[in-house]
């Protein structure tokens, strides 16, 4: 499985696994084993996984929070800007900061700021919107969208070394190994 | 090691068909773009397209003529424009509350059906939005709704329900796109990592905009979905509810009632779910294999939804009579008379027949397993929440305070050519989704088939191919 010794750089260690649970078992592990900078790739969420792998964040719901109180602060200072500042239209001395009316569009301001922070920030954070990535080099990883489930170690991780790292993941009985090529 | 479901308390409620495996439900849904499509899929694609250019035509003879072609005049300036805006997005709703609202609750069912009615909430919206631009008489100056600073210093009336209108169609229509879109990104690349030519690659691959089925990856796309569900759940209700606003903040007899926010859109899940059986039915049927995930079940809680949700908009027009009744006020009381026995007496009985009799019969289960049956129940309930809008648009307004000012309303030819346009294009719109794109959501399935089947008490096999053993996990490996 491992050729390529010419190979310029090395972009990380792949190991094929069959089922979820085994997946998650070999996330743990590998964890355990003191890896930080590791992936896991499978074709459906699958509860738990991040835990295993011990990562935790909460970016993209902040994203969401920020953008959705600057949506809703953002649409109701529009309309009281433009009926107080801008553009005051005495109707029959009636109030100009009539705040109940501008409710609806302060709240379709926050829901559409906040879902354009969710869909976005998930995908910067993501470092998507992209065409090419190092792990589609690997010929098994096709099947990763379908029922074929990988970890990779990337040789970015301070304790990456490729006969280590080889060895590591036989440990975890997997079906294949691969190198990824950068 | 099991290789067959196993998992009793599943047995009386399959949400899957057939012997699955995660390859099979894959295999299933992502090859239906790339089959050979069945004749029917050419002619009513056929059938769609020549209604989009008659939608086409409908609107250029529109904007060289004028809204004069139309039916509309004073009193009844609003006519089929508004009846068919508010059809087309309560339409739409149905697809957001099964991808939102079923979403949190946390509702099996709707994983199979949610793409679907997704593609119909956007669809629906499009048609929608085209009745009222074209009705301000100058689409080109649409600008003018948004806060868009012009040579004209003006702002728009942000204190005008038709304004909130403006902005609560375009969020919608905005968030459902970005909530499908979301949802559509694994499928993309699993179509991206199946394809057989180049160009599927390619195109696939762009809009699948580099997912690699990455664990942190989906972690931020969970967190993302449900949080865009949790917004969409408010919005759907909102919007509803600022259309009837349209109506419930003018004091024109009929119009002017509480009711209306919550009874409008009870009315649109209604009407979405009758639309949704009368796509799902043929659509079942075009393509056997959606079969397996769509099942009678699927089928039969649908007809439950439209059996609660029409009871609750009979409700509303109890309400309506007795709203009339205890008002006091004389203009509201010859409404409901005027409704039951004025000139449009057959628009209104339609509506009671369609709406508040049909729907009973999904009382029998017979019934509701019987899916010709279910699909003329699903268009007469499409055709009575039709003539909902129309009793409520047409009635309140051609007999409102001065019998001077009375008036009577007809639809013209040209009021049905763009309406018959509009379903035109979107049943062409169905077809070519059906076409290009996985019509069930994958990843979501098979989530589902892992949760329901091979949970995590270690019989996690699927295939023959027999896991070595492994050392004993820290805790709880459950092996």
């Amino acid at each position: 499985m491992a050729h390529g010794t010419t190979e310029p750089k090395l972009y990380g260690l792949m190991a094929e696994f069959e089922t979820p649970d085994q997946l998650l078992e070999a996330a743990r592990r590998t964890r355990d084993a003191g890896y930080k900078k590791f992936d896991c790739y499978t074709p459906f969420p699958i509860h738990g996984l991040t835990a295993a792998m011990g990562v935790k964040e909460a970016k993209v719901p902040w994203t969401v929070f920020t953008m959705g109180l600057l949506g809703a602060i953002g649409a109701f200072s529009l309309q009281v800007w433009t009926s107080m500042v801008d553009y005051p239209l005495n109707v029959a001395g009636r109030d100009l900061l009539s705040w109940p009316y501008f409710i609806p569009i302060t709240f379709e301001g926050m829901v559409l700021a906040a879902a354009f922070g969710a869909f976005f920030g998930t995908h910067i954070y993501n470092r998507m919107l992209t065409y090419y990535h190092p792990v589609f080099n690997v010929p098994q990883f096709a099947r990763a969208s379908t029922d074929r489930f990988f970890v990779c170690i990337e040789s970015k991780d301070p304790k990456f070394n490729r006969d280590e790292a080889y060895r590591f993941l036989q440990s975890l009985n997997p079906i294949s190994i691969s190198e990824v090529p950068e | 090691m099991q290789q067959t479901i196993k998992s009793p308390e599943i047995k009386e409620f399959p949400l899957f068909e057939g012997q699955q495996t995660y390859e099979r439900i894959t295999d299933q849904i992502t090859s239906i773009p790339t089959d050979r499509h069945p004749m029917a899929w050419t002619i009513m694609f056929g059938l769609g397209l020549i209604g989009a250019f008659a939608l086409l035509m409908a609107l250029v003879y529109l904007v060289a003529v004028g809204t004069g072609i139309w039916g509309i005049n004073q009193p009844v300036a609003w006519g089929f424009a508004i009846i068919n805006f508010v059809w087309w997005i309560g339409i739409g709703h149905a697809g957001t509350l099964i991808s939102a609202i079923l979403l949190l609750l946390r509702q099996a069912w709707r994983m199979s059906i949610n793409r679907f009615a997704e593609a119909m909430t956007i669809f629906a919206v499009m048609c929608a939005g085209i009745f009222p631009l074209f009705h301000t008489g100058r689409p080109w100056v649409a600008y003018w709704l948004f806060p868009i600073p012009n040579w004209l210093a003006m702002w728009p009336q942000f204190r005008s329900p038709l304004e909130w209108d403006v902005w609560a169609v375009s969020t919608y229509f905005t968030v459902s796109v970005l909530f499908w879109y979301m949802g559509l990104i694994p499928d993309l690349a699993k179509m991206r990592d199946r394809a057989k030519s180049q160009l599927s690659r390619t195109l696939n691959g762009i809009f699948a905009l580099g997912w690699r089925n990455s664990a942190i990856h989906w972690m931020r796309w969970e967190q993302a979905y449900l949080l865009l569900a949790g917004l969409s759940t408010p919005l759907v209700l909102s919007v509803h509810s600022i259309v009837s606003l349209d109506f419930a903040i003018s004091i024109v007899p009929g119009w002017h009632v509480t009711i209306f926010p919550p009874y409008f859109v009870a009315g649109a899940i209604f009407s979405g779910f009758a639309m949704v059986l009368t796509l799902v039915i043929p659509f079942r049927i075009l393509y056997p294999k959606l079969k397996d995930y769509i099942t009678m079940n699927h089928i039969d809680m649908m007809a439950k939804v439209m059996l609660a949700t029409g009871w609750i908009v009979f409700y509303g027009y109890l309400c309506e009579m007795f709203f009339g009744w205890y008002s006091g006020n004389q203009f509201e009381q010859f409404l409901v008379v005027n409704r039951f026995f004025g000139p449009y007496w057959a628009a209104y009985w339609a509506l009671i027949f369609c709406n508040g009799i049909v729907p009973q019969l999904l009382w029998s289960p017979k019934i509701r397993q019987n899916l010709l049956v279910l699909f003329i129940i699903s268009i007469i309930v499409n055709i009575g929440m039709w003539f909902e809008r129309f009793v409520i648009v047409v009635m309140s307004l051609h007999r409102d305070f001065f019998p001077s000012a009375w008036g009577m309303y007809t639809p013209t030819g040209s009021d049905w050519w763009l309406y018959l346009g509009t379903i035109g294009f979107f049943i062409m719109m169905m077809f070519l989704f059906a076409r290009f794109i996985p019509m069930l959501a994958v990843a979501e399935l098979k989530e589902l088939w892992y949760k329901l089947y091979h949970g995590h008490n270690g019989h996690g096999g699927v295939h023959a191919h027999e896991p070595k053993p492994t050392a004993p996990a820290p805790q709880g490996g459950g092996q």
